[in-house]
């Protein structure tokens, strides 16, 4: 593998939760779609999110989301700015202080309610 | 010092696929590892195939995969590269032999650019006068000198080889934004294609590869604001 820098990190993680959101979207469509066979089979199919390991999911969902929104910005910062592409991997630091920030408490409100 | 090399080796007429070898070296620190490849193929082994020319960093022929990332052999010293290193050919073009790939595509890309002044208006009786602004403006793109380091550490270049590439983007924004020029607007016109700008995805691979220290993705993202907003 080429040894690249933030910027090459910042990218394989751009695609991983890319994908990962996409394939979490297609499954969504599909659970909301059962929602034309009638109740009972969309309910059974919504009690799935109920259990402990979809809710881990869920804060990896959360995690997906939250870094792709804030490398995004990143991104759109150096599209619309060239100059700011010299700071590139300062704002890749940033993005990584700003996700803990709100990741960490994010995801303790998700685990929480498992351990009542 | 010792210093053991790792080179990735392939012949054409004898290999099936690439494959590793390794040679003890003597080198000073201070030696570059272009020294380093001139002693394996003078002393050791003769078949050893690389390409350089003027060994001070300036006619662009030996860029290779040291260490894993791309820079010129003739311009990186040994003591910065530990006691083994790995050395192998640019990623993305056809192996010719050992550290040798073909670059024509390379080439071609550069060629659809229009790397040269256009430019029919007469010139008038002295030069084309440029203010020092002006000159400024597009004075790091002047710097490459087309070794192919950036375009080979593109992860985009990889996926698809039909990528115009870095290298032709800069040598394209040398000339877009000279004040004495007049072909931009053709220019933008073959980078606005699929294979061109578009595939960039800001990853900046390049710029750390460039040994010219050029900001290839800076360039790049002028392009594509030139081409987003119809203006230089
Ligand atoms: S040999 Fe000319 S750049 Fe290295």
């Amino acid at each position: 593998m080429y040894r690249g820098g933030e910027g090459q990190l910042s990218f394989i993680l751009h695609r991983i939760t890319g994908v990962g959101i996409l394939v979490f979207l297609f499954g969504h469509v599909a659970d909301t779609f059962l929602v034309g066979f009638g109740p009972d089979l969309y309910n059974h199919a919504m009690a799935i999110y109920r259990l402990p390991v979809i809710r881990v999911l869920e804060v990896l969902l959360a995690a997906a989301v939250l870094y792709h929104a804030l490398n995004g910005l990143r991104i759109i910062i150096i599209d619309f700015w060239p100059a700011a592409s010299r700071y590139q991997r300062a704002m890749f630091y940033a993005v990584g202080v700003v996700f803990l920030a709100l990741f960490i408490p994010a995801a303790i409100t998700m685990i929480r309610p498992l351990f009542h | 010092m010792k210093v053991e090399l790792r080179i990735k080796r392939f012949d054409p007429e004898k290999d099936q696929k690439p494959r590793w070898a390794d040679y003890q070296v003597e080198v000073e620190p201070t030696d570059r590892l272009l020294d380093a490849l001139h002693y394996v193929k003078w002393y050791q082994d003769g078949s050893l195939t690389f390409r350089r020319s003027c060994a001070h960093g300036i006619c662009g022929s030996d860029c290779m995969l040291i260490n894993g990332v791309n820079r010129l052999a003739c311009k990186v010293l040994v003591k910065d590269l530990g006691r083994r290193i790995t050395v192998e050919p640019m990623r993305g073009y056809p192996v010719v032999k050992d550290l040798v790939v073909d670059m024509e595509k390379f080439f071609a890309a550069y060629r659809a650019v229009k790397p040269y002044l256009i430019n029919d208006e007469p010139a008038g009786p002295r030069e084309r006068l440029q203010s020092p602004a002006e000159r400024e403006r597009y004075d790091d793109t002047t710097k490459c000198i087309l070794c192919g380091a950036c375009t080979t550490s593109c992860p985009s270049f990889w996926a698809n080889d039909d990528y115009i590439g870095p290298a032709a983007i800069v040598q394209a924004h040398r000339f877009i934004f000279d004040s004495r020029d007049r072909g931009a607007a053709e220019r933008l016109e073959v980078l606005n294609q699929r294979e061109g700008v578009w595939r960039c995805r800001t990853i900046f691979n390049c710029t750390d590869a460039c040994p010219r220290d050029i900001e290839v993705t800076r360039a790049i993202q002028e392009v594509k604001r030139a081409i987003l907003f119809q203006r230089i």
